[in-house]
């Protein structure tokens, strides 16, 4: 394998000036059904190894497949979410080739009759140079539904199937069922192609995760994408020769593939070469991708309808009824979070790019108000997970802490201050915000008894400020108000204290 | 009494058992015993499993003398063709590739069999994965026929019919994917049916062509047959083309055998050329025994029969390419050449190049280039379009008639290896049995006597409407009723070829 040096590359800024990226994104979605696509073995990621098996998903001889209906409902739910077009008739087809991981060397998937075509999804790509948002319509061009695969691991050699000593193959994965959502050449991104690449997905997968048809786990292979990449010189309406890159597993993985490739063609491009439509591999170590298939010498599937199937049609009352039952999506929920809050565009994308919109919308739904819960995790929040290389959503507290935190505040039961420590206290594993304020004795110190004893001890360490301030200079109040705050670590309220001070030593 | 068991039919078998005469060990005993003495020459069956034979025998006496009530099968032995799954015998489908693999599941089939009772003697033979005419292409050799050890007993299910017309069973199961049951039962002189599809459940069947594939009955009666088709059918929700609907009264219409006022269609396409002389014969006075009998016999032309054949040989092809695919040595079965040096895709290739027999390798070959990209409008594509033609064709015709006949094959029994080499002429084998397939249509072959040249069973083939399987029945109780009247007693006393060296 040849390795790739820097001057094979173009620098991005110049690569995108000079080219038109075009994208297209291929998404395949584990369904979360209960069992498989085509027998009753349970549907679950892990198990030992072809623990979850049948004679069907193994495809022993004289095996048959039968439709599980849910999976046909999710995906309905799919391509309804995504404005698709429902097939009141369609079939199954074979996709058929070799593979020791395919228990029938042919897949049961969909060919030219896919149960949902012609769709769209609106995404809004957040992170833009000039922090404006940016709304990219990705045009849908088919959901459909097929069986997943087995598994293979190459045993012996880095893992991969050349070098390797022997390989194992774990049929619990095949015949999962798999959704593939197709997009049609998106166009018109420019220098935002990465980042919209990646918006997509990450919109899609809220989608799914919100649809309830998927755990979306892109690490755990539940959700995998393969993105298509090609230029076409700045202004032309011909796409340019693309390349398919899979083993993109992570949402920042789809933005440096996107990116790498437009890198690598540029330059192949510049030396008047000719992109290779090939099948591409990246790797998460170096941000880079490989050369794997050639599309070019690809294998004929001889698709053809799936003869122990009958042809799928949904009734029409059945999808509306999928229909009505459609929760709220995404989208619309952002747009009426917005609302609610009196939020700017530039306002929801800074809390998309913190990862902080569904952390603000729970603490809102806590009891918080929203401009407290976006100061919480855009401020302490945000400082704690960045100076801990976590995210948001990583740390140890949840919505509902945080919402409690600031009803205290706000009650005057907790100070600013005082707030912050009991957060602190929450993210170090103390407890809820009330077991931190009890375990820390942090609630403000509202007893004027208590507070008298300080404020004398303070006028009395102080002789020549308690002189100033009975001479009139009630602002060098500040000096004592801050030695009884120290006194009582910060627990008291420091108007109250200011107050006590002034009765003592102001003007009678 | 144990040589008179064997002559007896699965009714008569049946109301012995169930009067007391007889008990189920005892049937059983005395057709093992006939295999023992006559399977070395028939070659019918590729594995006989006489202890659990007798113990499932044994089973169904304890329950009928503890005072269960039983299915009309219960006690009476069967040959199950080799290409069902079966958890207690090995299922090689005559396949070097499967050789010895024991599957871990019944077949619907075979479930259905165990719970009306019914004692499997056996798997039998039958051509490699139920391609071909013969049983000649059966990796494990072929069956011999009972009329005349020399020549073929028909296939693919020929081992099924070689056991009942050779009497080492009264019953036995076929599929019937262009024929394969019904030609066979013609060139052995019995019964054989192929129900309407998705009548009986494929369910762990081992597919040769998903679309065309259906199990069906064999036996010595009408009745006999009528009684199995009904064991073994009705809705299964393990295979989704199998259809939800009542099964059709065929035992009733057996016993009714009464043609009167039916109106008989006779196909052209299917009664002229290419038929051997004394075939002709046999059928024209079969057609005017019904119409003696009352029925009103008319000409009805289906003009697209003619391109049956040939979208035949494109669609079972297409289908085997895809089915046999799984059979690589990966999961189970034969494997060749995993000596740690070579690569899965290598040992994929060398067990199938010693797994599969030629004419296996010839459909997979042919179905792979009919769906190849480029080739797949004009083969695959072209051939479904002419099934649709051809179903419209019987939809049309049964507009006009109730039933349909024909002659089953156009020839009788021919010599074993006479076609071996010739493709075509064996495939043309089943030339009149294939519109049914496509169609998807209930036929039958009931025997209407010898041909005069050869001394040979002739059969007679009778097509009814998708789901009215009874109507076959009907005709064929009818036609087997006056026949046997007329000579005087079953055509199958006939059958010499087992006579020599005959303990019985």
């Amino acid at each position: 394998m040849s390795v790739r040096t820097a001057a094979d590359m173009v620098p991005f800024e110049v690569a995108v000036a000079r080219y038109d990226p075009v994208i297209g994104l291929e998404t395949h979605v584990e369904l979360g059904t209960v069992t498989k696509m085509f027998c009753g073995c349970p549907n679950q990621f892990g198990g030992e190894p072809n623990s979850l098996v049948c004679p069907v998903c193994l495809g022993l001889p004289g095996s048959l497949p039968v439709i599980n209906r849910a999976a046909i409902e999710y995906t309905i739910r799919i391509g309804l979410a995504l404005n698709c077009s429902i097939a009141s008739w369609c079939r199954f087809a074979r996709k058929n080739y070799f593979y020791p991981d395919m228990p029938k060397n042919y897949q049961i998937s969909q060919y030219d009759e896919p149960l949902c075509t012609d769709g769209w999804l609106d995404v809004t790509v957040h992170d833009t140079p000039d922090g404006q948002p940016r709304a990219v319509r990705v045009e849908i061009e088919r959901v459909h539904l097929e069986e997943d695969t087995g598994k293979s691991m190459h045993m012996g050699g880095d893992g991969r199937i050349h070098g390797a000593d022997y390989s194992l193959v774990d049929y619990n994965r095949a015949g999962i069922p798999l959704v593939e959502i197709v997009t049609k050449p998106v166009t018109g991104t420019g220098e935002l192609a990465p980042a919209a690449a990646r918006a997509y997905v990450a919109e899609l997968r809220d989608l799914l995760r919100t649809l309830g048809v998927s755990d979306v786990r892109m690490e755990e292979g539940s959700l995998r994408a393969d993105v298509n990449t090609s230029l076409m010189p700045k202004g032309a309406t011909e796409f340019g020769i693309r390349t398919e890159t899979k083993n993109v597993n992570s949402l920042r993985s789809v933005e440096r593939a996107v990116r790498y490739e437009i890198e690598r063609q540029a330059a192949v491009l510049d030396a008047g070469g000719r992109v290779v439509q090939e099948t591409r591999h990246f790797q998460e170590s170096t941000g880079t991708t490989s050369a794997g298939r050639s599309k070019e010498e690809a294998q004929d599937y001889r698709y053809f309808p799936e003869p122990d199937l009958v042809p799928l049609a949904p009734p029409a009352d059945w999808v509306e009824d999928i229909r009505a039952q459609l929760p709220e999506l995404p989208s619309a929920r952002q747009a009426r979070l917005q609302a609610e809050w009196g939020l700017s565009d530039k306002d929801m994308s800074a809390l998309h790019n913190a990862g902080a919109l569904d952390l603000v919308a729970e603490t809102v739904a806590a009891g918080a108000s929203p401009t407290d819960a976006r100061k919480w995790w855009l401020g302490e929040l945000a400082r704690t997970a960045n100076d801990s290389g976590t995210d948001l959503a990583g740390l140890p507290i949840t919505p509902a802490d945080v919402a409690r935190v600031s009803a205290l505040a706000d009650s005057g039961a907790l100070t600013d201050r005082l707030a912050r420590q009991v957060i602190e206290g929450v993210l170090a594993g103390e407890g809820t915000p009330d077991e931190v304020v009890a375990s820390r004795g942090l609630a403000v110190v509202s007893d004027d008894a208590a507070l008298a004893a300080a404020v004398d001890e303070a006028i009395a360490a102080a002789p020549e400020v308690a002189e100033k301030i009975r001479g009139g200079k009630v602002a060098a109040a500040g000096a004592l108000v801050g030695a009884v705050m120290k006194a009582t670590q910060g627990k008291a309220d420091a108007s109250r204290v200011k107050q006590l001070i002034l009765d003592r030593l102001g003007p009678a | 009494m144990d040589s008179d068991l064997t002559r007896l039919t699965a009714a008569e078998l049946s109301a012995a058992m169930a009067a007391g005469e007889v008990s189920a060990v005892e049937v059983t005993d005395a057709h093992l015993a006939r295999i023992a003495a006559v399977d070395d020459r028939l070659h019918a069956f590729l594995h006989v499993a006489a202890d659990r034979a007798r113990a499932v025998a044994r089973r169904v006496d304890d329950r009928r003398s503890a005072g269960d009530v039983l299915g009309p099968l219960a006690g009476v032995p069967l040959a199950l063709k080799d290409v069902f799954t079966t958890t207690d015998m090995p299922t090689s489908c005559a396949s070097r590739i499967l050789d010895g693999w024991q599957p871990p599941y019944d077949a619907t089939v075979t479930q259905r069999l165990r719970q009306a009772g019914v004692v499997i003697l056996g798997k039998s033979n039958m051509d490699e994965f139920a391609m071909g005419s013969s049983t000649e292409n059966s990796a494990f050799g072929p069956s011999h026929n009972p009329w005349d050890l020399s020549r073929v007993p028909g296939g693919s299910s020929g081992g099924s019919a070689a056991a009942v017309a050779g009497f080492e069973v009264p019953l036995g199961i076929g599929t019937d994917t262009g024929g394969s049951i019904r030609q066979p039962a013609a060139v052995c002189g019995i019964v054989g049916v192929k129900p309407t599809y998705g009548g009986s459940s494929r369910y762990g069947l081992v597919a040769f062509a998903s679309s065309l594939d259906t199990p069906g009955p064999l036996a010595r009666t009408v009745l006999d047959a009528a009684l199995l088709h009904e064991a073994i059918s009705g809705h299964d929700p393990c295979d989704s083309t199998s259809v939800d609907a009542p099964v059709p009264p065929v035992a009733a219409a057996a016993r009714q055998a009464d043609v009167s006022g039916l109106r008989i269609g006779v196909i052209p396409e299917l009664s002229g050329d290419g038929i051997q002389p004394g075939v002709l014969a046999r059928f024209t006075e079969a057609v005017e025994l019904l119409e003696s009998l009352g029925a009103k016999v008319v000409e009805v032309s289906c003009p697209h029969f003619t391109y049956a054949l040939p979208a035949y040989y494109l669609i079972a092809p297409s289908e085997c390419s895809s089915n046999l695919a799984r059979f690589d040595g990966m999961r189970y079965g034969l494997r060749v050449g995993d000596d740690g040096t070579r690569s899965a895709e290598e040992v994929m290739s060398l067990t199938r190049a010693e797994g599969f027999g030629a004419e296996v390798k010839r459909r997979i070959m042919l179905g792979t280039y009919a769906l190849s990209s480029g080739y797949y409008d004009a083969y695959y594509g072209k051939a479904q379009q002419v099934r649709t033609l051809i179903t419209r064709d019987f939809e049309a015709a049964f507009e006009q008639v109730d039933v349909l006949v024909s002659p089953t094959t156009p020839t009788t029994a021919f010599p074993i290896g006479e076609r071996a080499d010739d493709p075509i002429a064996m495939y043309v084998a089943d030339l009149c049995t294939i519109p049914a397939n496509l169609a998807g249509n209930a036929a039958l072959s009931v025997p209407c006597g010898l041909a005069p040249e050869d001394g040979l069973p002739v059969g007679l083939q009778i097509m009814a409407p998708v789901l009215a399987d009874d109507r076959c029945y009907r005709v064929a109780a009818a036609v087997e009723a006056a026949l046997d009247s007329r000579r005087g007693g079953p055509l199958l006393a006939g059958a010499h070829g087992l006579d020599t060296g005959d303990p019985s």
